[in-house]
């Protein structure tokens, strides 16, 4: 059985607008799934449809079997959601948001109370939960969120940009908490606009434009389709002319830092033997780009020009 | 577990409003408590000495029993319109659509939670008026009954006013030009027999005059319609709202898109 299974899903808007084409999609139980795509793309109608916050036109979702449209109730209580936008009372506690929220799955009072106290000291906020939420910081209210959602121990989690705004430390504290639900058995899904954490985290991915899916695949397939990666290189010393190195484009940045866009047959020593013929040292060398946004780029078919903006 | 889940809600959403209500007591108790304070003052005391009586009762009696319904359609309807609107613009009643639980169970919250607001000031309200008046109530259950289905009819109404409401402004005109002129013409400060013939007529299209006299009658005894057409204008209106509430609940008209 799926955690989700989605058969040719449709929705169209009152103003005309078609979010979504008549998409399908399959997530294994268990999965760490990333769904990804531009702004606009559909992620956010599809995440709606699955929550039951926005009504399918046409087509069939089915939560570990149960149907969305025919049992919501039954389908419902398997799902926990962290929504992109802040949707909680802000004047009431964490305590009272997480313990109302496990009310509403029928959790018994005493209950909720432990269950509560456990997620809010899992995601550090238990020193908060007797606070005004409101006064809570950017990153503490996306934590207060997921405790919210994790709070009727679903077995489908989904989080649609948990960590956007959040800084870099928080984040990965919320990625260790979200993996480790995730080895205890939780389908995970996810959107997010840092793709470097969908690469690191996800096993599985789709990829989601003009309301179409465009690509779906296991993450190590996608990324093993990455024919050309592009390299910063910082130098030792200054640089006046471009150096050729046959069958790899380098661009000089600056006089000290040059790219190199290596095709995937090339092996790297090919590079550095050349430069060092040339009389050139590399002191350092990174990614111009992480991996997948360089695929997610290609396949949304938007030019680097652009920036890369994601989910 | 599907008993467990609902009777659990219920329990949790009427849990939340109450604690809304309480927590915010200077906007939800007081200011009933002082409008009405100042009626009992200015109509009972100063301007109902002057009326005499009215039905066989001083004045002061006489607007007792509509002075409390008021205060119960303007809170029931309040409280309702207030806490749903506001968690819909606050988006947290998402919270509530993303859960398990049906649409009747989010409407029996909500509604015993405007139910409690209105019989909570209703009986803050009947306190200030023994401090004017005695009273002895004819018909308790009558009072009773009346007082709830009229708490209950308002609160389904308040609904319907929140699912349509685009913003604060909307949750303000029907309380403001529908409401407030009805519950004054419905027979709250005086009999309608008092009225010409033609107003008299006009009058008993009101709903809120029958409510108003129901109740009258459960505290004094007297009224100016008969009891069945009082239990019978409150169900029907209550029958009706009710089901316009489900539909538009599973309809998701305003909350899902």
């Amino acid at each position: 059985m799926y955690a989700l299974e989605i058969n040719n899903l449709r929705k169209t808007y009152k103003n005309g607008v078609e979010a979504l084409k008549g998409i399908s999609l399959k997530v294994e139980e268990g999965d760490f799934f990333a769904l990804l795509g531009p702004n606009g793309a559909g992620k956010s109608t599809l995440i709606g449809i699955i929550s039951s916050l926005v009504n399918a036109t046409s087509g069939e979702t089915l939560v570990f079997g149960t149907s969305v449209q025919k049992d919501r109730s039954k389908a419902m209580a398997q799902i926990g959601l962290v929504p992109q936008e802040l949707n909680f009372n802000q004047f009431e506690k964490p305590m009272e948001i997480v313990v109302n929220q496990a009310g509403y799955y029928g959790i018994p009072r005493e209950i909720a109370l432990d269950r509560a106290e456990k997620y809010l000291k899992q995601l550090d906020l238990w020193d908060k939960a007797e606070k005004i939420s409101r006064t809570l910081s950017g990153g503490m209210k996306r934590r207060l969120m997921i405790a919210r959602a994790m709070v009727n121990e679903p077995r489908l989690l989904i989080l649609d940009e948990p960590t956007a705004g959040v800084d870099i430390e928080i984040r990965r504290s919320m990625w260790e908490f979200v993996k480790d639900i995730n080895n205890h058995g939780t389908t995970v899904i996810l959107t997010t606009h840092y793709l470097e954490e969908a690469e690191s985290l996800c096993r599985n991915i789709a990829i989601i434009d003009h309301g179409e899916i465009i690509k779906n695949t296991d993450m190590r397939s996608l990324l093993a389709t990455l024919d050309v990666e592009t390299f910063v290189l910082d130098l030792r010393e200054a640089i006046v002319d471009c150096p050729a190195v046959d069958g790899i484009d380098i661009v000089v940045r600056d006089d000290r830092t040059l790219e190199a866009s290596i095709p995937k047959q090339k092996s790297l020593n090919t590079l550095f033997a050349e430069l060092e013929r040339q009389g050139i040292h590399v002191l350092s060398m990174r990614n111009k780009a992480n991996r997948l946004e360089e695929l997610f780029m290609k396949l949304v078919d938007r030019g680097a020009a652009q920036g890369v903006e994601a989910a | 577990m599907s008993e467990n889940l609902h009777w659990v809600g219920y329990k949790t959403i009427v849990r939340k409003e109450i604690t809304r209500i309480l927590r915010i007591w200077g906007q939800t108790i007081v200011p009933p408590a002082i409008t009405m304070t100042l009626y009992f003052i200015i109509f009972g005391e100063l301007i109902g000495r002057r009326i005499g009586e009215m039905g066989g009762f001083t004045y002061m009696q006489y607007i007792v029993p509509g002075l409390i319904i008021m205060s119960v359609i303007t809170n029931s309807y309040g409280n309702m319109v207030s806490s749903f609107f506001g968690a819909k613009f606050g988006k947290h009643i998402e919270e509530l659509l993303i859960s398990p639980l049906p649409n009747w169970v989010i409407l029996a919250g909500y509604v015993t939670g405007a139910l409690t607001r209105g019989l909570m000031v209703g009986g803050v309200v009947m306190a200030v008026s023994l401090l004017f008046t005695p009273i002895e109530v004819q018909h308790p259950l009558v009072m009773l009954t009346v007082l709830l289905l009229t708490a209950i009819v308002f609160s389904l109404a308040g609904l319907i006013n929140a699912i349509f409401a685009q913003k604060f402004d909307d949750i303000a005109i029907i309380p403001t030009f529908v409401l407030a002129p009805l519950t004054y013409l419905g027979g709250v400060f005086y009999s309608i027999a008092l009225l010409p013939a033609f107003w008299q007529k006009v009058s008993v299209v009101n709903p809120i005059l029958y409510m108003v006299n129901g109740f009258r009658y459960g505290m004094l005894g007297v009224s100016d319609v008969s009891l069945v057409a009082t239990y019978g204008v409150i169900i029907i209106a209550g029958a009706v709202l009710f089901t316009g509430c489900m539909i538009l609940l599973h309809k998701g008209t305003g909350l899902r898109t």
